[in-house]
């Protein structure tokens, strides 16, 4: 090992220097209890079919797929 | 132990019990990892929404600290790789909010900017190693622990997150 290498971490920690207080200022149950209510995206289920609908499609007619991709 | 049963059935009271038992610790290691008090609360917050989620594949037989800080560093690692150009270490000050054993005031103010701007530019996997191991001292086993990765990895990384910051404090005219 090169002996400057050995000085880096050193410098490194004088420089930057450990988080000092690392403790929890706030209890954070309310916002975990507000994250675990907060509803779940769902899909109606219409949107589910057109998408089975698109795949069939594809599956069917794969000469479509590129005529599809052009639009975007 | 029972209260981890319970847990992993699904219970909500006992997942409260952990999270008011486990938060703060849950917190300390991520905020040694981001040193952002506030991405750290919401990392906390993030990381046991996925343990409860994930609640039906906890093992209660393996520690639910472990478990915890495994999840908190992945969340931590991608907080950092996708804040990567943000990265307050970047600028050589952390947020006015952290609090950080002074650095040493012999070291001039430059050369405490320029080694934080080199550290700020490791790539996440090595700076995550380098802080807990440089900075923070935490023992090597336990960052493998968390990182999910051996030993000898976590040496390897650190090395090379030395040999990476010699090379740019160099080229910035900093002497290590």
């Amino acid at each position: 090992m090169n002996p400057s290498d050995e000085r880096v971490p050193d410098l490194v920690k004088r420089a930057l220097g450990p988080v000092a207080d690392a403790g929890l200022k706030r209890d954070l149950w309310p916002r975990m209890r507000a994250r675990m209510d907060r509803p779940a995206i769902r899909l109606p289920w219409w949107d589910w079919v057109l998408v089975a609908a698109i795949l069939l499609c594809f599956i069917l007619f794969p000469a479509a797929i590129p005529a599809v991709l052009f639009q975007f | 132990m029972e209260l981890l049963e319970q847990f992993a059935r699904g219970d909500a009271e006992a997942f409260e019990s952990l999270f008011r038992q486990f938060q703060g610790e849950v917190y300390g290691w991520i905020v040694r990892i981001v040193r952002d008090p506030g991405a750290a609360e919401d990392l906390t917050v993030e990381t046991f929404w996925r343990i409860y989620r994930a609640r039906s594949r906890f093992d209660p037989r393996r520690g639910f600290g472990p478990w915890a800080r495994r999840i908190a560093t992945n969340l931590a690692l991608d907080h950092l790789s996708t804040r990567r150009n943000e990265t307050s270490l970047e600028d050589g000050c952390p947020p006015a909010c952290l609090r950080c054993s002074p650095p040493d005031p012999a070291l001039a103010a430059d050369v405490r900017r320029k080694v934080a701007a080199a550290f700020g530019r490791l790539p996440v996997k090595l700076r995550v190693a380098a802080t807990l191991a440089m900075i923070e001292e935490t023992p090597y086993g336990d960052i493998a622990d968390a990182l999910g990765i051996s030993i000898g990895t976590v040496k390897s990384r650190v090395f090379r997150a030395v040999r990476l910051l010699r090379g740019d404090l160099q080229r910035m005219g900093v002497e290590p």
